[in-house]
Order: C-alpha cells, then structure tokens, then sequence
C-alpha cells in the first residue's frame, strides 16, 4: 500500500476512534463542533503569532539596516582622517551585519510563507465549519438516531480530515516560530551587547569614541590657531585704535572676517558624521 | 478521486491521472523504505507536482473525505513516518 493510502487510512482511525466514543451519534455534531469552533480559534491566534514574529524580524532588520549604513559613514570618515584601522574595523562589522540582514531576510520570507499559509488555512477551516453547522442541523432535523448514523459518519470524517490538517499546520508554524524567536533573541542580544551597536539606541560605540577624540583634539587644534589669528590681528588694532577711531574699526571688521571665515574653512572631521557628504571621503 | 495535500487542501483528481499517481506513490514508498532522504524529496516534489497539475481545487465547503492525503511539501523523512504511525496527528 502507497504512502498516500496509509496516511488517509491514518486519517479516518483517528476520526472512527472519536465517533465511537458518542454514545448518541447526534451528541457528536454538537461535540464536534465546540472542537472545531476551538480549532478556529487556535489558527487565528496561530496566524497572530507568526505576525508578530515577523514583525520583530522585520524590525530587527531595518536596526541592522541602520547599522550598516552608519558604519560604512564612519568608515568613510575613518579614511578622509587617515586612520584606516578605524575604517577596517567599521568595515569589519559592516559586513557581520550585512550577512545577519542577510540570514534575517531569509527568515523573514519562511515567516511570510508560514502566515500565508495558515491565513488560508483558517479560511478553508471557516468554509468546512460553516458547512458542517448547516448540516448538523438538517441532520438533527429529519433523521432518528439510527438514521442519522451514516450522514454524520460521512460530515464527521470530512471535517475531521480538516482538523487534522490544520492542527499540523498549526504545530508546523509554531515550531518555526519558536526557532525563529530564538534567532531573533541572539540578534537582539547581539544588538545590545554594542559588537553591533545600537544605531537606534543612540549608544556611542568604540569606533564613534575614537573618531570623536580625533575630532575633538583637530577641533582643539582649529581653537588655538583662530586665536593666534586674533591675537596677531586684535592686539595691533587696540593699540592702533586709541590713535585713531576709523583705523580701528577698519581693524575690528578685519577681525571678524576673519573670525568667520575659520569655521568654514576649517576641519571638516570635526563635523557630525550625518552631516558628512556622500563623497566627503 | 479526492487527494488532499496536507497544508493545501483538497484536489480533485481524475481517473487517467491516478495510475501515474501511484507510480510516482510507489517511488516515495520506495524511498522511504531505503531511508532515502534525498530520494524523498524527489519523488515528493513529483507528486506534488502532479496533482496541483492534474487536479482541480475542491471548494473549501466540500465536508468529503479524501481517498489519498499526500504529506505536505518539504515534509522531512521524520515527518512523512509520524505521519504514517499516527503520531503525528492531532486528536479529532
């Protein structure tokens, strides 16, 4: 006998074994139908879980998004200040993220697949428990016990079938659920633990540190020399002001030109890194 | 005759086609029976295959039985011997 053969008779021992435990066949349309309201129940709370689950992953993939694009921005700034340590190890970690994003895509579809498959499920499920309702009651209706036997066999064992199927699609989904949660809880430890830091969070990693310490020492460095400027060209314009009042205001707007012109030209490391051009690099 | 893919639903499937169906069963038997993951899987796919081709979806408010029930795509040689032992299946 073929595979396909023993799984059906499979299929209707399980649906005898429950018929003959009714002591009045037509107690087991009611039974039956509790059962299959809860069955009902169950798929769609099914369904709801595999949405959740896929949207964490979907959440977790656009922090890993994130990620990556702010290591490859400090990456670039790493290079356009002549550390290529710093940029090695930004691109190091980009790439550990691009290949999570990767596995989390992955993940993502199976999780589409599993929602989609159950979502019909449930409406296939509604479609047969509509179905059995209306012919529990013509049954009910028109036949004494002894009659009625065959027609509920018949009605019991089709949805019954159903039920099995979707208890397995049931099982099936939360199985995948449950190693995905898993995946999911490591990816999210790993986002906390800063080995991939938190884009979101705001946290300041190591890299951002070290870049920031530059910045600030050039930013140091910028200070000093826009006050030697107005050392060399504010002290003579004091002692010239008190000789002459027109000399000295020329000389106070030099000042401030040249004030102003410091910043913009300055550094451009000690920028934000949002703020960094494309092609700042 | 009605064959059910598990996860699918329904198909109704008609005579001509159901000899190369039990063929195409015989090798999954088959494959089974050597412990043939790989051959498993094959054979599986082929049979899947076959009845969404040859058959025609059985509308969901259909309370009929199913003569054949295929085991569901991507099935694992674990899953497909559950499913023949009974053990696999939820209580009705």
């Amino acid at each position: 006998m073929g595979v396909m053969k023993r799984v059906s008779l499979v299929f209707k021992a399980k649906a005898n074994k429950a018929l003959d435990r009714m002591e009045d066949p037509r107690e087991t349309l009611d039974y039956s139908y509790q059962r299959q309201l809860e069955m009902l129940t169950k798929v769609r709370r099914g369904v709801a879980d595999v949405a959740t689950s896929r949207k964490r992953v979907e959440l977790q993939m656009n922090q890993l998004q994130q990620q990556s694009t702010k290591l490859e921005d400090q990456a670039r700034k790493a290079l356009s200040m002549g550390r290529e340590d710093l940029a090695r190890e930004a691109l190091t970690r980009k790439s550990s993220a691009q290949s999570q994003l990767g596995d989390l895509q992955t993940q993502y579809a199976q999780l589409q697949g599993e929602e989609e498959k159950l979502t019909l499920a449930s409406q296939r499920l509604q479609a047969k428990v509509d179905a059995f309702r209306t012919r529990k009651e013509t049954i009910k209706a028109t036949y004494t016990a002894a009659e009625a036997q065959t027609r509920i066999n018949e009605a019991f064992s089709g949805i019954s079938e159903e039920m099995g199927d979707v208890g397995m699609a049931i099982q099936r989904a939360e199985d995948k659920t449950a190693q995905m949660q898993a995946r999911a809880g490591a990816i999210d430890e790993l986002l906390a633990s800063g080995a991939l830091d938190d884009a979101i969070g705001g946290r300041r990693d190591d890299i951002q540190s070290e870049l920031d310490a530059i910045s600030a020492g050039s930013d140091v460095e910028s200070e000093l020399s826009r006050l030697r400027g107005e050392l060399e060209s504010g002290a003579p314009k004091q002692i010239e002001g008190g000789q002459n009042g027109g000399q000295g205001a020329q000389g106070a707007q030099n000042g401030a030109a040249a004030q102003q012109a410091r910043p913009t030209g300055g550094n451009s490391a000690s920028l934000p890194v949002s703020d960094l051009p494309e092609d700042g690099a | 005759m009605i064959v059910r893919i598990l996860g699918e639903g329904q198909f109704r499937v008609n005579d001509d086609a159901v000899a190369e169906l039990n063929r195409m069963d015989a090798e999954l038997e088959a494959a089974v029976e050597r412990d043939d993951e790989g051959g498993l899987r094959i054979s599986l796919n082929t049979l899947l295959a076959h009845v969404r081709n040859h058959g025609t979806e059985v509308p969901p408010d259909s309370l009929e039985p199913s003569e054949l029930i295929v085991p569901h795509e991507g099935s694992s040689m674990e899953e497909v011997r559950k499913l023949l032992s009974d053990d696999g299946l939820p209580t009705a």
